[in-house]
């Protein structure tokens, strides 16, 4: 049996950007998330998609501790992780790790690669033999001994995000949050560091939390995926289902729109829905479902009423009012 | 000068009869570094008929932007060095313009969506401030009250789907996401449409659906207003959706160059099949591993193919001598010595 390591349950998480009114009193809040429900399971790639802005970093940021969340609440292996008003314990910290979306900014600068990676081993694990660890760290993602005396700038965008790699391997983790890890990479090293980590999972057991916008990529790499939109997931399901028989109209509409290359694909694709009509913005979410503006099946309740998810098979949860809203 | 009177003549002969707008000859730009010469662009040829999209792929650091840097003579000088080739823009060649004409390129010829967003944007000015100054230099001197200047400024942030373009005005780049800061990048490219518009990496961090309205406002623009597109980017599917022609790089080197149809259904470089077989399918099946090692040093390229180090098929030639290209067809042309026979 597969046990749950990750579980969202209702998480919100709003800014507040400014003021507004003649007293400039009236906050304005971003919904960067609102109301998320997820798990992932033991050992798993949990895949989460979904379009610029729709809030896939702030799920990210706020499982690592980075924010707190506005309401909802995570757990690890049945653990609250925002129990009380106390940081996080370090014994918790070190089982949750990250790999940020953009190599270059995440890495200090005026720190070489051995300075980089034996922060962590400092805080987390004081014992160790530094060095020799630092050249294992090097190893495991492929990675020359030598590498630790450059600085990042001197690397390769694919070699900075090994880099990063090690560097949330440095805690011996078992839950990894993967954020874009490999967008801003050509498809050559791309294709090097998916299979870095798919053999890392293996070997050490982790599981990832996986957001990509690409997902001829996610089709290969998840088992489950989950879409999120303006804040909200609108599907969830396993990998290869959901690319043979997606349900929600957005879903049918991001896969309709999947740049590929080549015919044998294109028959795979539905047929193409065309976006339309404004993107809504997370400070002034439309009622009811908040994709009906650009939907092609939109009926009347549609601005009404915000549907809720219903599973509509097994393992397959659908939000929209196509589907038996109980 | 007048475009009609240019009839392309370029060594591949393509669609011949579309007048040129941009022909790179056997271009080659070199930094110099502490410890030596990088020798990056090594004989570069490329060519942009106008309305044509023209995709350019390749791995990181093979030199993309490195060219497109060059055609608008934005290169660090030094490090960089142009030891040799020609850019014609029009007709005319950009590395031998005196300022006023390079200027009147810059800001009426040639526009260029930069790879960082985040470094293209000033952190501590607002969208707004940022995007209306390039509507008061794309005006010219004509005067527009600040309402009508705002005004203007929200136009390209609605068609590139920003949502609520007036908070977009007033944020600071810290406060938009990744995927935001991109699209208002293009917007401000968009603000003064030329006759060429570079997009390196346009794009990138968003979902396919907004990738997507991007890709057909840029094909508007080619419809409409005849602009010539530049293509810049990792994600191949978007080259094979959007252009009419694609240029595979490798180290420098042009190495392969065909209609984008025929590249995607034969390509024939052993760089480009590898860069093919490594891209995710939908149909599933695994991800392929990638081509094996690296991009060459530039202080001390490999001689004769770039390439060879890293491909299966290399002979004795491959070491010793560039490939030229190859003819193997109207619409495609490629340099690797397997083909010195024809196809
Ligand atoms: N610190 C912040 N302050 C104010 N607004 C924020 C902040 N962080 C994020 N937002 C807003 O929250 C929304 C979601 O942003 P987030 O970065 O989570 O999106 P994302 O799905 O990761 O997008 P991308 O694919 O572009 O990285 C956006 O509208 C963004 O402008
Ligand atoms: N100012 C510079 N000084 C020294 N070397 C440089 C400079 N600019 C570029 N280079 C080198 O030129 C090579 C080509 O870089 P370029 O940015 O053109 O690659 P690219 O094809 O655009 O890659 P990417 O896909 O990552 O954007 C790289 O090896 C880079 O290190
Ligand atoms: S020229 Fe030789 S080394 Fe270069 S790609 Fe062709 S076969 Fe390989
Ligand atoms: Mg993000
Ligand atoms: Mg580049």
């Amino acid at each position: 049996m597969t046990t749950d390591i990750l579980t969202v349950t209702n998480l919100k998480k709003y800014f507040v950007i400014g003021h507004s009114g003649i007293l400039k009193r009236k906050p304005i809040t971003v919904k960067a998330v609102d109301g998320v429900s997820f798990t992932v399971k033991e050992g798993e790639t949990f895949g989460l998609v979904g379009e610029s802005g729709s809030g896939k970093s702030t799920v990210a940021y706020t499982t690592i501790g980075m924010y707190r969340p506005t309401a909802g609440n995570i757990s690890f292996r049945g653990q609250n992780l925002f129990e009380g008003n106390r940081t996080r314990p370090l014994a918790l910290k070190k089982e949750i790790q990250i790999v940020f979306q953009d190599p270059g900014s995440s890495l200090n600068p005026r720190r070489n690669i051995r300075q980089i990676l034996e922060l962590p081993l400092r805080i987390h694990r004081p014992g160790d033999n530094r060095l020799e660890e630092i050249v294992r760290l090097l190893e495991m993602v492929e990675l020359p001994p030598d590498y630790m005396h450059k600085y990042p700038q001197m690397l390769g965008g694919g070699e900075k995000q090994m880099v990063a790699i090690a560097r949330a391997l440095a805690t011996e983790p078992s839950f990894i949050i993967l954020d874009e890890p490999t967008s801003a990479l050509d498809v050559s090293i791309q294709a090097k560091i998916i299979n870095l980590l798919i053999r890392l999972q293996d070997e050490f057991h982790l599981s990832y939390l996986f957001i990509t916008h690409d997902l001829s990529l996610m089709r290969n790499v998840a088992s489950r995926v989950a879409i999120m939109y303006l804040g909200k997931i609108c599907e969830v399901a396993e990998a290869a289902e959901f690319f043979r028989n997606p349900y929600h109209p957005y879903t049918q509409m991001l896969l309709s729109a999947i740049p590929v290359v080549s015919e044998e694909e294109e028959k795979l694709k539905p047929k193409k829905i065309i976006s339309t009509g404004e993107i809504p913005s997370p400070v002034n979410i439309p009622s009811g479902c908040s994709f009906h503006l650009r939907c092609p099946k939109k009926m009347d309740i549609c601005s009404e009423v915000d549907p809720v998810m219903v599973e509509v098979e097994e393992g397959h949860t659908v939000r929209c009012h196509l589907y038996g809203q109980p | 000068m007048n475009t009609a009177t240019l009839q392309a003549q370029d060594s591949a002969g393509l669609s011949a009869g579309t007048p040129l707008l941009l022909e790179i000859k056997d271009l080659y730009v070199h930094f110099d570094v502490y410890g030596g010469t990088l020798k990056v662009l090594d004989g570069v040829n490329f060519t942009v008929r106008s309305g044509e999209k023209v995709g350019l792929v390749g791995e990181t650091g093979c030199g993309k932007t490195t060219t497109m840097k060059a055609i608008l003579r934005i290169l660090p000088m030094p490090p960089a060095r142009i030891p040799g080739g020609e850019i014609y823009f029009k007709g005319q060649d950009i590395l031998k313009m005196g300022e006023a004409d390079l200027r009147r390129v810059r800001s009426e010829g040639i526009s260029m969506i930069f790879q960082d967003p985040t470094a293209a944007l000033n952190p501590v000015f607002t969208i707004g401030q940022q995007l209306e100054a390039v509507v008061k230099y794309s005006l010219e001197g004509k005067k527009l009250s600040r309402r009508e200047i705002r005004e203007r400024a929200i136009i390209p942030l609605r068609e590139v789907a920003l949502p609520d373009p007036e908070r977009m005005l007033d944020s600071y780049p810290i406060q938009l996401s990744g995927g935001m800061r991109q699209r208002v990048c293009i917007a401000m490219a968009l603000v003064a449409s030329r006759e060429l518009l570079i997009a390196d990496e346009p794009g990138t961090s968003l979902d396919v659906t907004i990738q997507d309205q991007i890709l057909r406002l840029l094909h508007r623009l080619v419809e409409e207003k005849n602009v010539s597109v530049i293509l810049i980017t990792h994600t191949l599917g978007v080259v094979r959706e959007t252009t009419d022609r694609v240029y595979v790089m490798y180290a420098g080197n042009m190495v392969e160059a065909a209609d984008t149809r025929e590249l995607f259904a034969r390509p024939m470089h052993p760089y480009t099949r590898g860069l093919m077989d490594a891209v995710p399918r939908l149909t599933g099946g695994g991800i392929a591993g990638g081509i094996r090692g690296r991009i060459p040093d530039y202080l001390d390229p490999p001689p004769g193919c770039r390439f060879h180090p890293r491909c299966d098929h290399a002979m004795d030639i491959c070491r010793q001598e560039k490939p030229p290209f190859y003819r193997l067809s109207d619409n495609h042309e490629v340099a690797c010595f397997l083909y010195r026979d024809g196809g």
